[in-house]
């Protein structure tokens, strides 16, 4: 015999009705938090799609009138102005070509180098107990809070003594060293949760230290290693306080060159040019963060909770 | 306390189907174990009696009320969880109370309930201890006080001593029966355990791919299993079961080893079939368990037979010995008093009053 | 041959250590003790003192930079964790949309601070971004010109800068919200207790370690602002919106005061490790409790 209790019922649907209002709360809120977020990056293109003219006479939200690549252009390789020996760039005002091939020169060795020495380190230190391991790993963790304040005077004058001044190669050289920290810090934490055993197993077998390294760690390393390529990826082509600092001019890198595209102008403010300069600028990231952007976060991650 | 129904209740994640027509009868004050292996649905079933899964048919009746849509809260249920779950950022005595404070129980009521489950439990000294500052044994204590406080209609439990090292699991079995004995209340139990599960229950449903495939009392779980898999699985070493076929001899009826060496027929008289037609030439096998296998005469329904000793595992206690029965292993389970030498042939007593017979093909009792 | 292999990880692992040695903490020893000298364009070597602490304090424009610092790092603060918090809760109600919306609110993080910046001066602009928005679609009387007030300058620095955090801390509360135990939930659900209480009295209380992190990251990020300063407002007006480390960069490179300059970079350094010391010595602890 089954009893069925009416005010069950009656409770039930009740419920039932609360459930789908808070999820459309629920919704609301998301959604305009999505409209905070997107609305810079929404401005930004819109922005630099339109003329001048439009930018003054209507605002900041209205979609352009014709879609115009002009500021793409002139962000990209600059102004044209007629010369007597026909169209040339105008070499005041500040484009980001080579800024752009700059950065793109600074990122690949930097990136290359101080990843797989953060490997190394970090399989060195987890896998090879050996006296004062401890100490060394907190040295690196201490390394990645530091500001860099503190040792932008010293590296600038080291920087001119070796003759490395405002050139790429000092750059090189600096996010390298800076970037050791936080690598050797991702790959360690990731090595830390293989087991040991492995390593064991192989020293048993006769495998020595690199053979290990190379034949064992390193393949089953690829998630680390995306995550570690992608966090310095974005951090030193992001970079401005070295790139300012330690560079001027020719060699400068692409955050620099934007500052002074923004900052400096020779005559009328041209915002659609700024803005799109700043789009080609965060482009090569963004593009990153949408193909790979779960690997960027578990950079985030790894490197935080796990101080 | 409180009866419990289940009828009839199939659950499918997606495409695969977890439980299989399963029903249920659960006297008030029952303790019902479900045991099984991994992945047969025990916890799948203990999950929907709570209230956490829902079936996709099949009704549940809670002292004969249809409950299948009711929150968990509100089927006056408690749930000991395997991981204990307690609330790491509150005290013991917190993590007591929050049920009782969520139903805005009186703090007098809270109190006293608190009192009783303490001494009870023996957890007064830790009240006001959090949970991570708790060994595991008391940390179960503490869950389980959680879910006795509530004074619900049925206790549910889940796997409530797998993460407990061995001594202390026997332990807290003891005190768990201790309890159910006292307080008689209605309780659901999964393991995967036999022992825990012989021990502790009143009765046993012992699932395997979704399906119960027996429930009865421990006695008649251990006595007469209804198919190959129950024979298999509970009793350890479990029970042996030999190959070989049916054969009639001057009207009666006898097993017949599958091989060709040493034809000693085992007599079939006494035993008590399901029902008596076909079992001519059937293709069964004959289960005994190692510990029916005597050294000498046991009971008036022995069959004598030598077979010859492989291996020795002394275990303490007692020491199971393999032995070659025409080519097939047997383990028999003797008190390790007994000086039994190896590779030697042994006069063995098999106790026929235990035997079970089961169909090759289908693998159930016949 | 045999010293070699044994003692091969320490050697590995030297030449890293070595520029750690020399490039970290070598250097922050040498921007310390030229803080306690004369040194204007060129180090001085000879040791002064504490003066240049002195001046230091005795500035008006270093007091701008502090207070700045503390007003942007408390709202910084603030912000972005409440903002975390509830989109990380709002998001943890196991949405279709998730991964959409996560993305959306993390990509920020991926720009640069001059990007970042760069953007909202655009929309903050005086006369052509916001303020034209709302006097266009009829509030005429409208005016938003934070920018360049001087008084309001820092302020939109600290709603670029949330902009830009508060995903990242979305996203490092949405991994703790997911790390704990189902069972603990159902338990809570079988106890009676609804969505609300289930967050308020036994989720939130056990995200203390993730809030420690993310206040230290935080506060990390406040301090070392430089980048996203100079692209909104150069510091401006005027020095209005000035913060330490462009205090720092000022005086080092365009007033030819090295010893200044490290002054207030020791101080910028000592700041972070009052804060992380304690952080990692207690997250050391802990993980060695857990052994």
């Amino acid at each position: 015999m089954v009893k069925n209790n009416l005010k069950f019922e009656q409770l039930e649907t009740a419920s039932k009705k609360k459930k789908i209002i808070y999820r459309w709360i629920l919704f609301l809120i998301l959604g305009i938090f999505a409209l905070y977020y997107i609305t810079p990056l929404y401005v930004m293109i819109v922005t630099s799609l339109k003329s001048m003219e439009e930018i003054r006479t209507g605002n900041l939200f209205y979609l352009p009138k014709t879609i115009n690549f002009d500021s793409w252009l002139e962000a990209w390789r600059g102004q044209l102005v007629n010369t007597t020996s026909g169209l040339k760039v105008d070499a005041g005002n500040v484009y980001l070509k080579n800024y752009f091939w700059n950065s793109v020169k600074m990122v690949v060795p930097a990136v290359a180098i101080s990843t797989i020495l953060g490997a190394l380190n970090g399989y060195a230190l987890t896998k090879w107990r050996f006296k004062y391991d401890n100490i060394i790993f907190l040295l690196f963790l201490f390394g990645t809070f530091i500001p860099y304040q503190a040792i932008l005077l010293p590296m600038a004058r080291t920087l001119g003594v070796l003759g490395l001044s405002n050139s790429i190669t000092g750059l090189v050289v600096v996010h390298v060293i800076y970037g050791l920290c936080f690598t050797t810090l991702f790959c360690r934490n990731y090595y830390v949760s293989i087991s040991d055993e492995i390593v064991r197993a192989a020293r048993i077998d006769g495998a020595g230290f690199f053979k290990i390294f190379f034949k064992i760690m390193l393949p089953i390393s690829l998630p680390i290693l995306v995550v570690t390529v992608i966090w310095q990826f974005t951090q030193i082509w992001n970079d401005f306080l070295f790139g300012a600092t330690f560079s001027f001019g020719e060699a400068a890198p692409i955050q620099v060159a934007l500052n002074n595209m923004v900052l400096t102008s020779t005559s009328v403010k041209r915002y659609n040019v700024d803005m799109a300069a700043a789009i080609i600028a965060g482009i090569p990231t963004l593009i990153v963060y949408v193909l790979a952007g779960k690997y960027f976060i578990r950079g985030l991650t790894a490197g935080s909770v796990k101080g | 306390m409180a009866t419990l129904k289940v009828n009839d209740i199939n659950k499918n994640f997606g495409k695969t189907e977890v439980l299989k027509g399963i029903n249920l009868n659960i006297s008030d004050g029952d303790f019902l174990v479900l045991l099984g292996p991994s992945g047969c649905g025990k916890s799948t079933l203990l999950n929907t009696i709570a209230g956490l899964e829902t079936a996709n048919s099949g009704d549940i009746l809670i002292d004969d009320y249809r409950v299948n849509d009711m929150e968990p809260s509100d089927r006056d249920i408690a749930l000991v969880f395997q991981s204990y779950a307690l609330y790491p950022a509150m005290t013991v005595r917190k993590n007591v109370t929050f049920g009782l404070e969520q139903r805005k129980t009186s703090k007098e009521k809270i109190e006293e309930a608190l009192v009783n489950v303490s001494n009870l439990l023996k957890i007064d000294s830790l009240l006001e201890r959090k949970p991570s500052q708790l060994s595991g044994g008391q940390r179960q204590r503490v869950a389980m006080g959680r879910a006795l406080v509530r004074d619900p209609k049925i206790f549910l439990f889940d796997e409530p001593l797998s993460n407990l090292d061995a001594k202390l699991r026997v332990e807290m079995r003891r005190e768990i029966k201790k309890l159910h004995q006292k307080l008689k209340t209605t309780i659901v139990y999964v393991t995967h355990d036999q022992t825990e599960a012989m021990s502790l229950g009143t009765s046993i449903a012992i699932m395997n791919h979704g399906i119960i495939q027996q429930c009865d009392s421990p006695k008649v779980i251990y006595d007469k299993p209804q198919n190959v898999f129950v024979a298999d699985f509970i009793g350890s070493p479990s029970m042996n079961l030999i190959k070989g076929k049916i054969i009639e001899e001057n009207n009666n009826l006898f097993f017949e080893c599958d091989s060709s060496k040493n034809k000693s027929n085992i007599p079939l008289k006494n035993y008590k079939f399901v029902q008596n037609k076909n079992l001519k030439d059937k293709s069964v096998y004959f289960g005994i368990r190692p510990e029916h296998i005597y050294l000498s005469q046991n009971s008036d329904q022995s069959f004598e037979i030598k077979l010859k000793s492989e291996l020795n595992e002394y275990i303490g206690h007692e020491q199971i010995i393999t032995f070659n029965f025409n080519d097939q292993e047997i383990l028999g389970k003797f008190s390790s008093s007994i000086d039994i030498p190896g590779n030697q042939e042994i006069n063995l007593h098999f106790d026929l009053a235990q035997i079970s017979l089961f169909d090759q093909k289908t693998e159930e009792r016949i | 041959m045999i010293w070699l292999k044994r003692n091969l990880p320490k050697i590995v692992i030297s030449p890293s250590c070595a520029l750690l040695v020399w490039f970290v903490y070598g250097f922050i020893l040498w921007t310390l003790y030229i803080s306690f000298t004369k040194s204007k364009i060129l180090p001085n070597y000879k040791f002064w003192g504490i003066d240049q602490y002195f001046r230091l304090w005795s500035m008006d424009r270093w007091h701008v930079s502090v207070s700045n610092l503390f007003i942007y790092t408390s709202l910084f603060l603030i912000l972005c964790i409440l903002i975390g918090i509830v989109l990380a809760i709002l998001l943890d109600q196991k949405i279709r949309a998730e991964g959409f919306l996560r993305t959306i609110y993390l990509y920020p993080m991926a720009l640069s601070f001059i990007v970042t910046g760069t953007a909202w001066k655009w929309i903050l602009n005086p006369t052509l971004g916001i303020e034209k928005f709302f006097i266009d679609i009829g509030f005429e009387n409208f005016t938003f010109d934070w920018l360049i007030t001087p008084g309001m300058s820092i302020y939109t620095i600290v709603i670029a800068g949330v902009w830009q955090s508060s995903g990242f801390i979305m996203a490092i509360f949405l991994a703790g919200l997911r790390s704990v135990d189902d069972e603990i939930i159902k338990a809570a659900k079988i106890d009676g207790a609804g969505v609300v209480s289930i967050y308020t009295k036994i989720i939130l209380p056990m995200m203390r370690p993730v809030f420690m992190s993310a206040v230290v990251i935080l506060v990390h990020l406040a301090i070392k602002s430089y980048d996203l300063v100079i692209a909104l407002t150069s510091g401006g007006p005027g020095t209005s919106s000035d913060m330490p480390a462009v205090f720092m960069t000022q005086f080092a490179f365009h007033r030819s005061e090295i010893g200044l300059a490290s002054s207030s970079a020791i101080m910028m350094f000592l700041t972070v490790t009052a804060i992380v010391i304690p952080y990692l010595y207690s997250e050391l602890k802990r993980e060695d409790g857990k052994k």
